[in-house]
């Protein structure tokens, strides 16, 4: 077994007494004393959570374009000027989902951010597509990444940073603002606002302590999976994966099927799959009584078949559990989930639970 | 590190039990449970006048990470159970030792409290 790996804000994890824990080979802080409050944080004013252990990948060279419109599932045609970010998933031959990841468009050609624990198979799928493009990848292990999230969040970093205040201001979602080393985006993973700010390594663990002194506290994994799950996003690994099909799993609006002739990895499988009939969709799981729903968990749809929840929770907003699950595609608005050993009625509904600090389903 | 009062009695699925004056046995979970389980919300307690055997499920108890199953560390009759922590499970991360006690039993044997972990033997079991 390998050292887990450090991200260079470790010593300022501990220096705000973080509980750390390995994640995918990465020593990272899963919370800094409660993950409720650390939640509550986050809807309620700005918190700040260290991804720098996902991998940034800048991608140059004359087939830029071309590469990544055969690699990803959508078009980053559609990245009209630079800065701009695009979600997309990046499947196999067979439709499934390799990894799900933002691409922005840039003054030298793309960059890439991918999750921490799909990075060495990314890399590995990604050369082998490469044969026959002139395209260059460079992982850049050199910069540090923070989010910050929540209400407050841009107007604290632009305390941080007054000389690039009014521009960070006017950046609008999805969009993204270089700054010399620095990369400011105004994207999340936790339903609020908020940016996502890559920073030379070097650099990080002052910008980390600044932050911190403008309000902006630190938070852990734990809230970042509740904070993402409120928000309807999926997890890597757990909502889906190489045997999941993205019109499964809730990511049919990330494929870009016009033009028509773009041939990306995996448009076959997909074009077969919706001529066949999709057999599974995602939907939200809410249950108002009693007791926490889990991953793993069986749900069980009167006359349609069995699904399973692939991320569940306790939502810290909400007050009650909530989840999100793979269930046959008939499935109407209600079903029952195996809660150990009980099936345990659950309402269906469309995701997300929470933006912006409020209910948003019905 | 994890608080772990000597007056106590433990068994190693990180229950404690206290012998109280009138002779019922107050039963929770150790800090160092609720430490490895996080933010508890929500928690089930066994009904009162049920009978429990040694190590039989007692109760569950639920947090933002995990489900957990309470087990009666001791055989005897439920007698009373902590409807305050019922209502306000976060009792059982901030004071697991005082107010976020889960059930009291009435032992059938009181004796049966001799066989269970001392402070220093629990200690040892979680490497403390």
């Amino acid at each position: 077994m390998t050292a887990p790996k450090r991200t260079p804000l470790f010593d300022e994890h501990l220096a705000a007494g973080a509980k750390m824990v390995d994640f995918a080979g990465w020593e990272m802080p899963i919370h800094y004393g409660s993950q409720l409050k650390e939640h509550e944080q986050v809807r309620s004013d700005a918190g700040m959570f260290d991804v720098s252990h996902m991998t940034v990948i800048d991608i140059t060279g004359a087939d830029a374009k071309a590469w990544l419109q055969k690699l990803i599932a959508n078009d980053v045609a559609k990245l009209g000027f630079e800065g701009k970010a695009l979600y997309s998933g990046m499947l196999n031959a067979d439709g499934g989902v390799v990894d799900d990841l933002i691409v922005y468009l840039t003054s030298y050609g793309y960059r890439m951010v991918v999750n921490a624990g799909t990075t060495d198979k990314d890399l590995a799928w990604m050369e082998q597509q490469k044969a026959g493009f002139d395209v260059t990848l460079n992982v850049r292990r050199d910069l540090a990444m923070l989010a910050v999230q929540g209400p407050n969040a841009i107007a604290k970093v632009c305390a941080v940073k007054p000389t690039l205040a009014d521009a960070i201001k006017s950046l609008k979602i999805f969009q993204g603002l270089p700054a010399g080393d620095w990369f400011f985006a105004r994207t999340g993973y936790t339903g609020e606002d908020g940016l996502e700010i890559m920073v030379p390594a070097t650099e990080a663990p002052a910008f980390f302590r600044e932050l911190l002194a403008a309000g902006v506290a630190p938070i852990g994994l734990g809230a970042r999976d509740t904070l993402r799950l409120e928000a309807g996003m999926n997890l890597y690994g757990h909502d889906m994966d190489e045997t999941v099909s993205p019109l499964a799993a809730g990511m049919g609006w990330t494929i870009a099927w016009e033009p028509n002739g773009r041939d990306f990895i995996g448009r076959r499988a997909l074009e077969a799959q919706k001529e066949a009939g999709v057999a599974m969709k995602q939907v939200g799981l809410v249950l108002e009584g009693r007791g926490v729903l889990r991953e793993g968990q069986k749900v069980v749809v009167d006359g349609a078949g069995e699904g399973v929840i692939t991320s569940g929770t306790f939502s810290p907003t909400l007050k009650h559990s909530i989840a999100i699950a793979r269930v046959p595609a008939a499935t109407g608005e209600a079903a029952q989930v195996d809660l150990r050993g009980t099936l345990t009625e659950v309402r269906v509904v469309k995701m997300p639970f929470v933006r912006n600090g409020k209910k948003v389903f019905n | 590190m994890s608080q772990i009062p000597a007056e106590l009695k433990y068994v190693s699925s990180h229950e404690w039990l206290r012998l109280e004056e009138d002779g019922t046995v107050t039963v929770g979970i150790t800090e160092h449970a609720q430490e490895l389980l996080g933010d508890i919300v929500f928690v089930e307690l066994p009904k009162v006048g049920s009978a429990l055997g040694e190590g039989e499920q007692a109760g569950v108890v639920e947090s933002v990470k995990a489900a957990s199953d309470v087990y009666a560390p001791i055989e005897g009759e439920v007698v009373a159970v902590n409807g305050e922590l019922e209502a306000a499970p976060e009792l059982a991360n901030s004071e697991p030792y005082g107010q976020g006690w889960f059930f009291k039993v009435k032992p059938s044997n009181v004796t049966d409290l001799d066989k269970l972990l001392s402070a220093e033997q629990y200690a040892q079991e979680i490497g403390a």
